[in-house]
Order: structure tokens, then sequence, then C-alpha cells
């Protein structure tokens, strides 16, 4: 074969195959999101997905209102404020409305409840809120999570038996039910019994969040502290011969060198399971936490768009699992040994 | 320095195995004791029961003066004094040369990083390797990694040195630089427990020799005598397959 004479065979051996299958991948996405265009044409859905944005984001209307009764006294000019002041029987009220939206002129006879004049804020919407809590709660139960499964790890390793057994049936029990029953016992069981003895204590009831919070941490920290007892057990025993030959405790030991190695080695799991767990928030809609989930959910309810919304509530989980593992990346990358 | 008295050490895996039965030895100050012995002999399990590595189930061992099997003696303690160097160098992998010498010394000694450092450096310079402080122990050779693990355990200021097979696990044309950083510390009078298959070493550098078989010590004797004139019929085998 000469220079220049590049045929179609030549290309399809080297590049070829890799441009089709690129191609190819391309194609399956249109096709699926293509047909499933078409079904929801079918059905006569019609995709509204100017009415999503207005969940995230939206102009609110606030009205300012007299509170009293009387007649509008003086219209004081302030910038682009206008002060106007109401005098009624015996009493007297100012109020600074924006000037493009006074209502009212000098002399009117007012009654409480009038409107005087709006101005417009923007307010964040159910969907950022739903996220919000979600992420409030992943944070929360993956920081919980993290001390809880460190602590079980270290006990299950431990020579003690009240720490070793104590270790082990908290993760046997925890890993051998649903965490929807252990969202039900959390809120239901321990919630009604917390908040009774609260009650006769005489003090405030805990809000449902932290019945989500606490059944996600104590979930996720049986899942931690098997992936942090792996961890450890990988280092190798010489690490802490060594270290124990120099005289440093068992405490010592762990933190200085079995920890700081094992912690690289379990970011990668670790990782995992919080993804899952940011994903497993999805189910304290049902004790009342309005997470994105349920958010969601209650926007469908109103809006009846829920094709779109289900895909933005999927896209929303995704930006926030995404995040986390690009995270965790960054930390792997920091933490490499000799970098 | 270091006694041992009717040292008896049973391990129970899959099967019983007796690895030490009614051991007794002493290392003097300033001595350079070489433990020798075919694999499976007990020498390694002597020297790991010596700085409680391994508990002895039976029997008395004194370090400077000390019970180690006495239940209220804080091995801590005793372990500050005793520098130990494994087979397999077992450097802390996470930390560079330079964080493997001083992380002891703050962290057990209380010395201040500034004085770790100075002490660290100093022992580097001993060992030859000054350039590598910045170094992490992946990146060295096997040589390189067991002088560090010399380095490592002197920067404790021990009183005793065990030395758990060094150059077992070396290349052949590293061993000397091993065996050099070791002579220099024998002449320096640091007292030394060595297990080793290396002769010429136990030869050249020890006071005595014991010669372990089957979890018993069989001979003991300094090394001229040790070599030349051996009297048990074990010693006569393992040093006619060896030598």
């Amino acid at each position: 074969m000469t220079k220049g004479s590049f045929s179609l065979t030549d290309y399809l051996r080297t590049r070829g195959w890799r441009h089709i299958s690129i191609v190819i991948f391309f194609a399956m996405i249109a096709a699926v999101v293509g047909g499933m265009y078409f079904a929801t044409l079918k059905v006569d859905y019609v995709w509204r997905w100017y009415r999503v944005p207005q969940y995230f984001y939206y102009k609110d209307t606030i009205e300012t209102k007299a509170e009293i009764e009387g007649e509008v006294a003086t219209l004081v000019p302030k910038g682009d404020q206008v002060e106007v002041t109401v005098r009624g029987d015996g009493e007297e009220e100012t109020y600074s409305v924006p000037g493009q939206s006074l209502r009212v002129n000098e002399g009117d006879f007012i009654y409480s409840g009038d409107v005087l004049g709006s101005y417009q804020k923007w307010k964040v919407g159910i969907l950022i809120e739903g996220l919000w809590v979600t992420l409030k709660v992943s944070v929360i139960a993956v920081l919980l999570g993290i001390l809880l499964g460190l602590f079980t790890g270290l006990a299950r390793i431990s020579n003690n038996p009240a720490l070793k057994w104590s270790a082990i049936t908290y993760i046997e029990l925890v890993r051998g039910s649903p965490l929807l029953v252990q969202i039900f016992i959390w809120y239901f069981v321990l919630g009604t019994l917390i908040n009774n003895l609260l009650a006769q204590s005489g003090m405030s009831q805990l809000p449902p969040l932290w019945y989500g919070v606490a059944s996600l941490a104590v979930f996720a920290g049986a899942y931690v502290a098997e992936i942090v007892r792996a961890g450890i057990q990988s280092i190798h025993f010489g690490q802490m011969e060594a270290s124990r030959s120099l005289g440093m405790t068992y405490p010592q030991s762990m933190r200085y060198i079995i920890l700081p190695q094992a912690f690289r080695r379990i970011l990668p799991p670790l990782a995992g399971q919080f993804i899952s767990l940011i994903k497993d928030s999805s189910l304290l809609g049902i004790i009342a936490i309005r997470e994105l989930t349920k958010a969601t959910r209650e926007v469908i309810t109103s809006s009846l768009q829920p094709f779109e919304l289900w895909f933005v509530a999927a896209i929303l989980y995704l930006v926030l699992t995404f995040a986390l593992s690009m995270f965790v990346q960054y930390l792997e990358r920091r933490t490499a040994i000799g970098g | 320095m270091v006694r041992a008295e009717n040292v008896y050490k049973t391990f129970y895996t899959t099967q019983k195995i007796e690895a030490l039965i009614d051991v007794s030895c002493r290392v003097d100050k300033g001595e350079v004791v070489v433990i020798i012995g075919p694999s499976g002999s007990g020498k390694s399990t002597i020297l790991r029961c010596l700085n409680m590595l391994e508990k002895a189930d039976k029997g008395h061992i004194h370090i400077d003066g000390v019970d180690i099997l006495d239940h209220k003696t804080n091995i801590n303690k005793v372990r500050e004094e005793m520098g130990m160097v494994f087979q397999s160098f077992n450097l802390f992998r996470h930390k560079t040369v330079l964080g493997n010498l001083t992380l002891a010394q703050t962290v057990v000694r209380k010395r201040s990083k500034k004085e770790a450092a100075e002490k660290a450096m100093a022992l580097l310079e001993k060992v030859g390797m000054p350039e590598k402080a910045e170094a992490y122990p992946d990146n060295l050779s096997g040589g390189q990694q067991q002088r560090v693990a010399i380095a490592r355990a002197l920067a404790m200021d021990p009183k005793v040195m065990l030395f758990d097979e060094p150059t077992s696990a070396l290349d052949p044309e590293m061993i000397g630089e091993v065996l050099d950083v070791m002579k220099t510390l024998a002449l320096e009078g640091m007292t030394m427990v060595v297990v080793t298959h290396e002769m010429g070493f136990a030869r050249e550098v020890a006071d005595r020799v014991i010669f372990m078989d089957e979890g018993q010590v069989v001979e003991v004797g300094p090394p001229e005598h040790f070599f030349k004139n051996p009297t048990h019929d074990r010693t006569k085998l393992f040093l006619s397959q060896i030598l």
C-alpha cells in the first residue's frame, strides 16, 4: 500500500468501527427519546415545559395593606418610595410603598385591609425547597453516618466482646430489614415514644425531619461500618506491628498509621454508599418530610404535568449524586500517596 | 539487658504448633547475639516475644529489669526502648522517609518537630541516604527501605535493637548495604538481637550465636566455637547444609 491510497477498508480497519459505534450510540439515544416523544403524542399528552421553571423560581406579588381605617393625610415621595400616612380615629400609621404602584390619593378615605400599593419579589419554588431539604437531610445523615460507621467499624474489629457483639448486632439488624420499615419504626414507634416523653417533661417535640435523618444515618452507618472494617483489615498487619514496636499505643497507631491509609482505600465504596443514601432520602416523603420526591408529587397534583416533573426530579437527584462523586474523585486525587 | 527464662509459646491455627518449648536466653548490654536455625525453628517467635508482638504463654521475660509478662507492666513504655526491624521493612507507606522517622519521636517521645527532624536527618546521614528524606517508601529500593527502617527504630534512641531477618527479603546486591549499617551499629556498642541467615555476619559481628531447632535452643556459644566445633549433631547437620 502506498501513501495516499487510503481506502475504505483501511479506514474501517483503523478508526472506522470506532466512529460507527459512536454514531450508533447517539442514534440509540435519539431513538429512545424520539420514541418516547411520539408515544406520548399518541396518548395526547401535551408537553408543557414552560410551566416547569415557576416551581424553581417565581415572582410573587406582595401587597401593602392599611391596618387602620381613616383618611390618607399626606403622600411624601422619598426616592422610588412614597410614604403614605393614614390618619384615623385618634391614630396614625405611615406605610412605605413603591411610587409606581401607589393606588391612593391624598384625602381618600380607606378601610382597614385596603391595598395601598404592591411590589413584586422573586421567591424560590417548591422544587428548590424540596431539593434543599433533600440536600440538608443527606449531608447531616452522611456526617452522622461516617461517625457512626467509624466507631462501629472500630468496635467490630475490637477484641472486647461488649463492643464487638454490639457492633455485629447493630450491623445485622440494620442490614437485615428494609429501610422503609426502619423509617416507619423511627417515626411511628421511636418518634411517638420520644415525642411523648418530651411532652411529658415539658419540652418541644422533634420535627419529623430529625427522625428521617436518624433513620438514614443509622442505616448508612451499618454499611459504612463494614466498609471501614474491610478498609482497616486490608492494611497489611506489618504496619500495625511497626507502629506498636515504636511504642505507639493502639489508638495512636490507628489514628496516625492505619486510618489514614485505610481512608484512601474506602473512599470509592464510601462514595457508592452515600450516593445510595441521597437516593434513599426519597423515601422520607412518607413521614411528611417535604423532600424532593414529595415536593414533586405535590407539584404534579396541582400542575398535572407528571412527565416533565418526574424527569426534572430525576435530573435534580443526578445533579446531587454527580456532584458527590466528583467531590470524592477530587479527594482521591488529593490523598494519593506520593503525589 | 534481655533475659528470657523458660518461655513457652504455642500457636493454635489449623493445628497445634509448639513454637517455643522452654526457651531461655540472655543478652547483656552491648552484646550482639545472633539467632540462627532452620525455618520454623521458633527463632522469629522468640524475637517477637521479646517486645510482646507475640505474647509468651509461660515463662519470664525481663527487659532492662522489667518483667514484660507482668500485667502491670506498660508494654508501650518498654517498646519505646526497643527498636525493631522487620523482614518486610513495614515502612509507613503514606509518609515520606522523614515522616517515618519523625512520627514516633513526636507522638511517643514528645519531641518538637524541629528536634525530631534534626535527629532524623542525622540518622539518614548515618545510613547514607539524606537525599531521600522527601521520598516515599514505595519509590525506594528494598535495601534503601530497610536502611530507613533501621534509622526509624534508632530515632527513638533504643537500648536494644531487634532484627527479624532484616536481609531475607532483599535482592542479593542490596544485602551488603544493610549489613554494613548493622555492623556500624554493633561497633558503636548497640545491644542487638539478630535473627538472620547471614552466616558471614554472624561469624564476623556476633558475640554469641544461638542455634534453635524445633522450638528449642540447641546450642549457644561464641561464633568461633560455633562454626568450627559445634557439639550437637543437629548443629553440624544445619551448618553442613548452609555453608
